[in-house]
């Protein structure tokens, strides 16, 4: 049989086209992005004519994506971990009203921070929302759970959550597909009040996704991936969650495993199973890539018994990505100290491309706010917040998306001046608008920056959802059309950009400029494919 | 049988191409393979490195454990030092000699290549002198791929097949220009005394 070396990402794509969803949605974040991007370019997506457009941000493609399983179709929708922040609202009430058609959310998280603001969890997240959580450890467990999981979505009436992380995401394996099922006709809930959260239906509501925690954990017992494998030293037993279970087996390549052990590979824990090991075990050890969630849990569950290690007690580091070498260091296995780094090396952090129009944006505007002294631009997260890094360091926070022009809204609220925000197209339209209209509803006196390189390029230089569209969107949220000011950021206009920034700093009002330059990568990309697509004609 | 390789560079040099070429050619020969990528902000000109696991037995890990690659090849000399933690004290370190310059401190490039020697088995390549030769700046990568080629268990000839593979929605003279600096830097490996 044909096997594909797939990312993580791909094989989660592919195993939703396989369980014939009739649309993605999604938001572009390292490490998910991919997933997205391989549905888009499938021709069996194509010609099923499933839905793969990108969202404005993860609220509205978690909500699209419920609004296809409440009629009646398969969805998958898939965020970083952060998006989960965004579209949380949403996915937590999904616990309350169901779905209809499958509804699967592909989430990425990312242990060491290699692309993100922070290392959330988020298995806590479906644990709080109390729906089903899949966690592969490999390329074909990607698949495998992805495919299962809309068929697990309409048994039990909940979305369920695929939980990946960076190394999973953006690792490829061979992989081996099923059958591919088309997609279902439209149909109705049968109930067409499940989906009204109104006080007194929610409360029913809330009662069946009680009721349904016992299904739940009754098929995590059964779950072809949660298992327990025997071991001879009973001492210690070993609880490995997702990719735990591949850095715990690497540690005993050619050897065999000692150890009894479980894997877990399916959310809620299956009880039994691990009260089972803990009657065989004096001491357990939790091996899981993120928060110590599973160890948590285990400590509740054997309140009297048995000692469980792992992050919590420092037998595994805390933060960070797991690795091979922790979990046999944890295990009292000593290695052969490695070659060091040599001093010469210094770090190469990532850089602005040679030409990027943000860097002639941001250096006009570094140079007028220079004159009022540090801490006065805002920003937010894009490839602009490496204007953090030298030579520019001249911004001074970047927190969340849209977090550039609420911040500053807020300086200027408490008196300080000049506030400024630094954002970019895709984050504006994103999470900015509305903090804008707020600036817009008092007359704050910031000026509000969008650069506008015409596409969301720190994720890949995806399509923007408002191309075209931000004067528009300013203006029709108030902004006085005198005080929305255009340029192209060009070193040779760099005398109009300063005047500009200028003007609109010292105007006692809400300003937005808007320098506008095609991100290179981008212009690049698209030249390129229109030189193939002449050449094919 | 396994080999563990770490392949480092700069982003853009074009690693995930001699991965992608690697672990296809290793699939094809009916071996274990992953390949653990470096995605998203590092691909900006940062530091990027990918881990590519092959071998005749199941692979666990995504991630090659420290200390235990048995080759580490570098697009760029100090990317490749960077990475040294990984190699095995008897792995084989490849590295193009030139220096990848998008840095204000970058360090004086003899000192890295001082460091590289000092390995038991080191092999430079100059990377440089044989993009020059062959016209081809953006051939390095493939360059690279040819300077390794002799030291993993996969034919040549599946090499070449993913080269053609990757290249031929972008016409044959790509594919010929590729071709062709993986046998230059087969040819540059094949001069030097075997380490
Ligand atoms: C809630 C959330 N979703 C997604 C991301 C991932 N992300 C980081 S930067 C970025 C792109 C922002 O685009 P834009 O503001 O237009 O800036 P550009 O990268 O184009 O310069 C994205 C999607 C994130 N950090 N947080």
């Amino acid at each position: 049989m044909k096997r594909h070396l797939f990312l993580g990402n791909e094989a989660v794509a592919q195993a939703a086209i396989d369980a014939g969803i009739s649309g993605a949605y999604a938001y572009p974040g390292t490490p998910s992005t991919e997933i997205m991007e391989y549905i888009q370019h499938s021709p069996t997506a194509e010609e099923r004519a499933v839905h793969r457009q990108w969202s404005a941000n993860e609220k509205t493609a978690y909500e699209t994506a419920l609004g296809m399983s409440y009629a009646g179709r398969r969805a998958l929708v898939c965020m970083k971990q952060v998006g989960l922040n965004v579209a949380a609202d949403a996915f937590i009430n999904s616990a309350i009203t169901g779905v209809n058609g499958g509804l699967v959310l592909a989430v990425a998280d990312d242990p060491g921070m290699h692309s993100s603001q922070n290392e959330q969890d988020s298995r806590y997240y479906g644990r709080f929302a109390m729906i089903p959580v899949l966690e592969p450890s490999n390329q074909q467990e990607a698949y495998d759970m992805c495919y299962t999981a809309f068929k697990l979505s309409e048994q039990l009436q909940l979305p369920v959550m695929l939980r990946l992380t960076t190394r999973l995401s953006h690792s490829r394996a061979a992989v081996s597909l099923r059958q591919s099922v088309h997609p279902h006709e439209l149909h109705l809930p049968q109930n067409l009040k499940q989906f009204l959260l109104l006080p007194i239906f929610a409360r029913k509501n809330y009662v069946g996704l009680l009721e349904k925690q016992h299904r739940m954990e009754a098929l995590s017992e059964q779950s072809s991936y949660n298992f327990q494998e025997a071991g001879v030293h009973r001492h210690l037993g070993i609880v490995c969650c997702g990719l735990g279970w591949n850095y715990f087996r690497e540690v005993f390549v050619g050897r065999e495993i000692p150890w009894p052990r479980v894997k877990i590979g399916q959310y809620p824990l299956p009880r039994n199973l691990l009260e089972k090991l803990e009657a065989e075990c004096d001491e357990l050890l939790v091996i899981e890539e993120g928060y110590p969630m599973v160890e948590e849990q285990l400590r509740g569950f054997f309140a009297a018994g048995k000692p469980v290690h792992g992050k919590l007690d420092g037998w595994l580091p805390r933060y960070g990505e797991l690795t091979s070498d922790q979990v046999g260091r944890a295990l009292q296995i000593t290695y052969p100290a490695p070659y060091p780094v040599p001093e010469v090396v210094v770090p190469r952090p990532p850089s602005f491309c040679r030409g990027c129009g943000h860097v002639d944006a941001f250096e006009a505007l570094q140079e007028v706010v220079a004159g009022y002294g540090a801490g006065h631009i805002f920003s937010d997260i894009g490839c602009y917040a490496l204007a953090a890094l030298p030579p520019y360091q001249g911004i001074y926070s970047c927190v969340d998306m849209g977090a550039s022009i609420t911040m500053a809204k807020g300086a200027a609220d408490a008196g300080f001046f000049p506030a400024v925000a630094f954002i970019g197209d895709s984050t504006f339209t994103h999470s900015g608008m509305t903090g804008l209209l707020d600036a817009v509803n008092e007359h704050t006196n910031m000026v509000v920056v969008i650069s506008d390189n015409q596409c969301v390029a720190m994720t890949g230089g995806q399509q923007p959802a408002g191309l075209g569209k931000l004067e528009a969107i300013c203006e029709g949220l108030g902004v006085d059309p005198a005080h929305i000011r255009v340029f192209t950021p060009l070193h040779k206009n760099q005398e109009d950009m300063i005047r500009i920034y200028q003007e609109e700093i010292e105007y006692d009002g809400l300003s937005v400029v808007i320098p506008r330059r095609e991100c290179l990568q981008k212009a690049t990309r698209r030249r390129r494919q229109e030189k193939q697509k002449q050449a094919k004609n | 049988m396994k080999k563990d390789i770490i392949l480092a560079g700069v982003g853009g040099q074009g690693i995930l191409s001699v991965a992608a070429i690697l672990s296809n050619a290793a699939m094809l020969e009916g071996l274990w393979v992953k390949q653990a990528e470096t995605h998203g902000m590092s691909q900006r000109g940062g530091a990027v490195v990918a881990h590519l696991r092959l071998a005749d037995h199941e692979v666990c890990a995504d991630l090659i454990h420290h200390g235990q690659a048995d080759i580490l090849l570098g697009l760029e000399p100090m990317e490749a030092l960077r990475q040294l933690p990984f190699l095995h004290t008897y792995g084989v370190l490849i590295s193009n000699m030139e220096p990848y310059l998008n840095l204000p401190n970058y360090p004086p490039v003899e000192e890295l290549w001082t460091e590289i020697k000092r390995l038991p088995r080191h092999i430079l390549v100059d990377g440089g002198v044989i993009t020059h030769q062959l016209c081809n700046p953006k051939a390095l990568n493939m360059i690279m791929l040819g300077a390794l080629s002799d030291y993993i268990p996969l034919q040549a000839d599946s090499l070449k097949t993913g080269i053609c593979e990757l290249f031929r929605t972008k016409g044959e003279q790509l594919v010929q220009q590729n071709l062709e600096a993986f046998d230059a830097g087969r040819a540059f490996v094949a001069k030097q005394p075997a380490v």
